[in-house]
């Protein structure tokens, strides 16, 4: 009892939870959409990608402030994403391919970039290397406040552009048929994406970022077959699951946040998989089964 | 041997051990499974580890093959579910492997030199400093000979099933119908594909065995349509790039397998742009080339076609020209002076005239385009 007590009142652990929280909600906003739009993975590369950038602002600026780093993550980000989307378009190379390509190379990149900062006397790079597996104990105040102002201009974006997304995820075609444009559409859902990584960048790094980003989605599309509705769920799981993460992991000494977080949420779709509405494995066993039931007592073809 | 030149070493018979599998899965499509198995073979080596207790056994690297499979297979199971689409399946169990093996690293082995830095990263630098010896001669560095067996291994593999490979990679129904099995040479593959990433492990790092495998195969994939070439051309750009790699990082003295990951990029999007048969800049100069060639042609078709009526003083005037064609002037104009200077006309009181060798490229160009101009 005292734990949880404390737990209330932990002022690090406030924090640590309310910006997984955000993180889950964006990520599962989003992710819902990448999740539909057969883009999963992009966000893994995107991660990667954006590794050059955050130490490419601190070689620059010398400042570590969130803003800037987030920046220069935004940047390489999005070059990164247009540098997959062009080979895949413009050439025979597969999508996975650019995917993984982009991915090793820029990571590699942001790598020679950190190891030659490491080299400059004096520099200030402790932490740096936080990005690569989140270090969502180190998240300050401020960084919850952009953190924040981030999420809220994405979900903005997302009511304000519901139906424009909702059309162009589904049906492409129709929607470049009755005058929308694809393409203007698919830069704006690929920007916010790149923003609401570089929001979880922070929290559990590059590398499980990617599982953020998918699972909830995937979860939440075993129980409904409605858009509003999955990414509702979505942003639940992703909710649930951060701030669960952060407790969990503060209970248990030694514990790394962002990994529990992954887990928590993995679980979640693997329960979903099995007892979804409907969908589910569970459901389709007792299903068949029913059905074989009656054809034995019928006797005939039901 | 100097360690410079153990570090190049490794470096290339890594990049050839990856480059003979990473054509295959490129054109298989298979590329972000190998980049989960990158991840997910730390499991393997954690979960061996706290068996051997040792970080030197040949069991990690079973270990590790064994989970890279394990990965395969739990994708294939949640991909079979038809639930999940394959590209999220491989998203939710890599992560969900990967975050098992940092748990358990940071709280039951941080202090033991298992750096979840040097897992990704590797660092090719401290390659000299793990010798190997037997009966206690030191006959160079350790990832020589485990990577150089690795590196026989495959080519023996791609020597042996070379037909096989290749038949279930373009056709796979046909594969079937052949009697061959297209799950054991997909297994097989990702076998080969965990252990190579296990050994290149320590050395290069995941990061730079994703890079390996699928860098250099898609630049030469850039460069050529025929398997052996591509092959060939693989293995050369790889060697190509951990020299060059090597050499910058030398100089600036940054990391290794960074610098190597991000100059296979590079010449990536080089050869991308430049390439001679499918380089994208070229085949765009290449369409704007070609539209000024079918004006030429158009204009030179439309003053044969008139050139023997009477209406030539109208159709063929070097003033209302561009009218007829519907061009605006100024391209009109260009064509012209290209038509001139080619000598396939020749103006008379501002009409158009074909000159011969003007009647000889109509003739070509009408064959060409398979029109009889009889």
């Amino acid at each position: 009892m005292g734990t949880l007590q404390s737990l209330f009142s932990d002022y690090t652990l406030q924090i640590v939870s309310f910006g997984s929280a955000l993180l889950g909600l964006v990520s599962g906003i989003l992710g819902s959409f990448a999740v539909i739009r057969k883009q999963s993975l992009l966000g893994d590369a995107i991660s990667h990608s954006a590794l050059p950038g955050i130490a490419f602002v601190f070689l620059l600026t010398g400042s570590k402030k969130t803003e800037m780093l987030l920046l220069g993550a935004l940047l390489t980000g999005l070059i990164g994403t247009f540098i997959i989307i062009t080979v895949n378009k413009y050439s025979k190379i597969s999508f996975d391919s650019a995917l993984g390509l982009t991915l090793s190379s820029f990571f590699g990149l942001g790598l020679v970039l950190l190891t030659y900062i490491q080299k400059i006397p004096d520099a200030n790079q402790a932490g740096l290397e936080s990005f690569i597996f989140g270090q969502a104990s180190t998240l300050l105040f401020r960084d919850i406040v952009i953190m924040t102002i981030l999420s809220a201009a994405i979900l903005l974006i997302v009511v304000l552009f519901w139906k424009e997304f909702k059309l162009i995820s589904f049906d492409p075609l129709f929607g470049i048929t009755i005058g929308f444009s694809a393409t203007k559409i698919n830069i704006i859902i690929s920007f916010i994406t790149v923003v609401a990584i570089i929001i979880g960048l922070q929290s559990v790094g590059v590398i499980l970022m990617s599982a953020l980003l998918i699972s909830p989605g995937v979860a939440a599309r075993q129980w409904t077959n409605k858009l509003s509705i999955m990414i509702l769920l979505a942003s639940i799981f992703g909710i649930i699951s951060g701030v669960s993460g952060s407790i969990i992991s503060s209970l248990i000494p030694n514990m790394p946040t962002g990994p529990v977080i992954v887990i928590v949420i993995s679980l979640i779709v693997f329960i979903s998989l099995l007892f979804g509405r409907r969908r589910g494995i569970l459901w389709k066993h007792i299903k068949s089964k029913r059905y074989k039931a009656q054809i034995l007592k019928r006797g005939d073809l039901v | 041997m100097t360690p410079q030149i153990e570090i190049i070493l490794v470096a290339i018979i890594v990049s050839i051990s990856c480059s003979l599998l990473g054509v295959f899965l490129v054109l298989r499509k298979m590329t972000m499974m190998t980049d989960a198995i990158s991840h997910t073979i730390l499991l393997g080596i954690v979960l061996a580890f706290f068996v051997t207790k040792s970080l030197n056994s040949p069991l990690l690297i079973i270990g590790a093959a064994l989970l890279g499979l394990v990965t395969v297979y739990l994708t294939e199971i949640i991909k079979k579910t038809k639930l999940v689409s394959e590209d999220s399946s491989i998203g939710i169990v890599f992560p969900f492997l990967f975050s098992i093996a940092i748990i358990l690293i940071t709280k039951f082995a941080s202090d033991v030199h298992l750096d979840i830095d040097s897992v990704l990263l590797g660092e090719l630098a401290f390659v000299p400093f793990d010798r190997m010896l037997i009966g206690g001669v030191d006959i160079g560095a350790k990832s020589l000979y485990v990577m150089g067996t690795i590196m026989l291994i495959n080519i023996v593999f791609i020597l042996i099933f070379y037909k096989e490979l290749k038949i279930v990679t373009f056709d796979n129904a046909l594969a079937y119908v052949l009697g061959f099995s297209p799950v054991f040479i997909h297994y097989a593959l990702m076998t080969l594909v965990s252990v190579t990433a296990v050994g290149a492990f320590e050395a290069v790092g995941s990061i730079l065995v994703i890079a390996f495998i699928i860098g250099p195969p898609i630049t030469a994939y850039m460069i050529t349509s025929r398997l052996k070439h591509m092959i060939i051309f693989s293995i050369l750009i790889g060697v190509g790039d951990s020299i060059l790699g090597y050499i910058i990082a030398d100089y600036f003295d940054v990391s290794i397998a960074g610098s190597i990951a991000s100059i296979i990029g590079f010449v990536f999007i080089l050869v991308f742009l430049i390439s001679p048969r499918y380089g994208v800049l070229l085949n765009m100069y290449r369409r704007y080339k070609k539209r000024y060639d079918f004006a030429v042609m158009t204009l030179v078709f439309h003053i044969n076609n008139h050139e023997d009526t009477p209406k030539r003083i109208i159709e063929n005037n070097k003033l209302t020209l561009h009218e007829h064609l519907q061009w605006n002037k100024q391209f009109c104009n260009k064509i012209v002076d290209i038509a001139l200077n080619s000598e396939y006309i020749h103006s008379n009181n501002g009409i158009f005239y074909l000159t011969n060798k003007g009647k000889q490229y109509v003739n070509r160009s009408y064959k060409d385009i398979g029109y009889s101009n009889v």
